[in-house]
């Protein structure tokens, strides 16, 4: 089973990092890609993803607005919120909505152990 | 004297560029909010090649006349200097926020230099030091220095310019919404570097992104 990844960050560097780290992890899995949250709310409206790794500090609305759309329409999707600002209070937020927090840069690992628990959850959803 | 052709960067340099910067003040700000006990806001980094007029500009034009800065100028593959800005007014709470805010006002006066010297001498590590690892090169930081003046005053700062007059200008606001406080790091880096720093940005890209 492959999944579709949706990557959201302003910087395309850190969404040709998170590529590449994905491309290493599961190289048959297919991804979207956006620079802004509406972007990504225009893209979410034409084709679907099973999962989002959304940056926090993005011009526009952050990662954390976005997140909370994204949970509004489909609570189920695994989401990871990426940032070096791993304050608490944004963490504790993105806890709340029901994110992942990862901490930038990402590192293949932390990318790896995401994705594992989002498959996992995606199966349990679906059974 | 000829005047150096200016160094440009591509579009994807200058991404991994803001990027960088805007992973050095993130870290920064957690140290920032451990200090303070109270979150910190950050803009998104603006990243500019501007004249050192231009950049003395848009400093004068979002601030009044009077503001601190800590000053730590960074050697090593790239040099420049980074500052940790804000209004004067803002000062005293910063150091009442970071002190704890029992303290009697003349105390905390006494502290002032002491505080803003360390607060920034924390900050500005923390953000060059993130940057720095990213490039797999080390940077030697000078020990902190508070300033008093305005825009003009912190760029026209000696040792002058080794060669032309654009400077590559970095700054991201941030600010303590409970305690009132609110400034900005920014940094500026000399032409000379602006070539180094290529390279090391062409590096950082492959290893990323390869």
């Amino acid at each position: 089973m492959t999944y579709k990844l949706l990557i959201v960050d302003d910087s395309k560097l850190a969404r040709m990092s998170a590529a590449k780290a994905l491309n290493a992890l599961y190289p048959d899995w297919t991804r979207v890609e956006a620079a802004t949250a509406d972007e990504a709310v225009a893209m979410g409206s034409r084709n679907s993803f099973d999962m989002a790794l959304l940056d926090f500090n993005m011009p526009g609305r952050d990662g954390l607005e976005l997140a909370a759309e994204l949970k509004a329409a489909n609570p189920s999707m695994p989401i990871a919120i990426v940032s070096a600002n791993h304050q608490e209070e944004i963490v504790a937020r993105a806890n709340a909505i029901g994110a992942t927090f990862l901490q930038k840069p990402l590192t293949q690992h932390a990318l790896g152990t995401f994705l594992e628990a989002a498959v996992a959850q995606l199966q349990a959803a679906n059974k | 004297m000829t005047a150096r052709p200016p160094v440009m960067l591509s579009e994807l340099q200058l991404d991994a560029l803001t990027e960088l910067v805007n992973i050095g003040v993130s870290k920064a700000a957690n140290s920032l909010r451990a200090m303070v006990g109270a979150q910190v806001h950050l803009s998104v980094p603006t990243v500019a090649l501007v004249s050192r007029g231009e950049a003395i500009g848009i400093l004068s034009e979002r601030e009044i006349k009077n503001l601190v800065a800590v000053h730590q100028v960074f050697e090593g593959d790239i040099t420049g200097r980074a500052l940790l800005i804000f209004p004067e007014t803002k000062s005293l709470e910063l150091v009442r926020a970071i002190t704890g805010g029992d303290l009697p006002l003349e105390d905390i006066i006494e502290l002032e230099q002491e505080a803003l010297a360390e607060t920034g001498n924390v900050l500005l590590n923390s953000c060059l030091a993130t940057i720095a690892n990213m490039l797999h090169r080390s940077l030697k930081m000078s020990l902190p220095e508070v300033l008093r003046g305005n825009a003009t005053t912190f760029f026209s700062l000696a040792p002058p310019p080794e060669a032309g007059d654009v400077v590559m200008f970095l700054y991201i606001d941030f600010a303590v919404r409970e305690r009132d406080i609110s400034g900005y790091i920014a940094m500026i880096m000399d032409l000379p570097s602006l070539t180094a720093l290529t390279h090391l940005l062409d590096e950082f890209i492959e290893r990323t992104t390869g």
